[in-house]
């Protein structure tokens, strides 16, 4: 009875982290008011929050470059805005990429990470490797955070460099911190 | 190269923006840009000169932040073909303050003249429509395109989209600002945004 008490803990405990909480609570507090997103398992939790906040603009997109393009309309308009994507939509960003250096806006990325820690889809491994690569050579500022009780920080640290001094960042969440999807028992 | 009876591109878009009053206006890269430049440079227009495909979506961007005013897109057919994906995305958020219009020469113009898909198969007004822009139609007139400015100027009953298709003739370019710092700078101050 013990046990079996202990795991269903455990399991609420996987199916409701609290650093997504965290990261919602640091968009509210840098009034970021457009929040363009390519749904992903990693970011499910977080999309939910916004979509359920009448502050947050939830824009889904087709593929992630138009949430780059947003985003530079919105800081033309007044807001901020941030961009929620999977490691592989990375590469589908690269040249609108260039508007962060071309408009010098404030542009923060989180990046959840596959194809790089217990991955089981080969398909994820190539962009997942070049993921901070991609983001270096484009001129974005690359942070990471591995670890439930650092996203907090990282996630600061990206929010106020990118809002408060128009550096372009990107906060890879590692695939170690969402887990790895599971495919077969 | 010039078929007959097309509309010629500079008087399609000088007649769209005469009455533009606080209207944020965004060129596609291109030719679209110039025409924008050429009806008469303005602290609202947004000039692109890459990021093709793009358009759209930084017009989406302006009128979801500033929803009373209106937010006019001017593009050609390459651009909004690259961005296709983005008129699924409008037609889910709906802003009632967004015009896209297509500048449609069903061909390539600045890199040769070679064919688009608008000049065999696609059909962009059906295409915006399906993607939940209900309001989407072809002008062929001037007269239709000075009746548009009306609606432009409403920004409760949009998004709306128009294909206009124009004369693929070369014109001279009219050279706007390539400097992007300046362009948003710009926009941001004439709505009472100062630099960070």
């Amino acid at each position: 009875m013990h046990a079996r008490n202990d795991v269903h803990a455990e399991t609420a405990a996987e199916t409701t982290p609290s650093w997504p909480e965290d990261i919602f609570s640091i968009l509210q507090r840098f009034d970021v008011r457009q929040v363009a997103y390519v749904p992903d398992a990693g970011h499910s939790q977080l999309i939910e929050r916004v979509l359920a906040e009448p502050s947050m603009r939830a824009v889904p997109l087709t593929t992630e470059e138009e949430g780059v393009a947003l985003l530079a309309g919105a800081w033309a308009g007044g807001q901020r805005g941030v961009l929620l994507m999977q490691s592989s939509g990375v590469g589908n960003c690269v040249n609108m990429l260039s508007l962060t250096q071309i408009f010098r806006f404030p542009f923060l990325t989180l990046v959840t990470m596959r194809g790089e820690w217990g991955e089981f889809n080969p398909w994820q491994v190539p962009m997942g490797s070049s993921t901070a690569g991609v983001f270096e050579l484009s001129g974005i500022k690359v942070l990471r955070a591995s670890h439930p009780s650092e996203v907090r920080e990282v996630v600061e640290a990206g929010a106020g460099q990118a809002y408060n001094a128009c550096t372009p960042t990107a906060v890879l969440l590692s695939q170690r911190l969402i887990g790895a999807k599971v495919f077969t028992k | 190269m010039s078929k007959a009876n097309l509309l010629e591109r500079r008087s399609v878009v000088s007649a769209l923006l005469a009455g533009r009053k606080e209207a944020i206006v965004v060129g596609g890269l291109g030719a679209s840009t110039y025409d924008i430049a050429a009806a008469g440079d303005h602290d609202r227009n947004f000039y692109l000169w890459g990021a093709m495909g793009g358009a759209v979506m930084i017009g989406l961007g302006v009128a979801l932040a500033q929803p009373k005013l209106p937010v006019v897109v001017i593009t050609g057919d390459g651009e909004m073909l690259m961005g296709i994906g983005s008129l699924a995305t409008v037609g889910l958020q709906k802003p009632g303050n967004l015009t896209i219009i297509v500048l449609d020469n069903e061909v390539y113009g600045e890199t040769g003249g070679q064919a688009s898909h608008t000049a065999s198969t696609v059909d962009l007004v059906g295409v915006a429509k399906a993607s939940g822009i209900s309001d989407a139609r072809p002008l062929s007139t001037m007269a239709e395109i000075e009746a548009f400015t009306a609606p432009i100027q409403d920004v409760s009953s949009g998004p709306r989209f128009a294909s206009i298709k124009i004369d693929s003739a070369n014109l001279e370019r009219v050279l706007a600002s390539r400097d992007g710092s300046f362009i948003v700078t710009r926009i941001r101050g004439a709505l009472g945004f100062g630099p960070i």
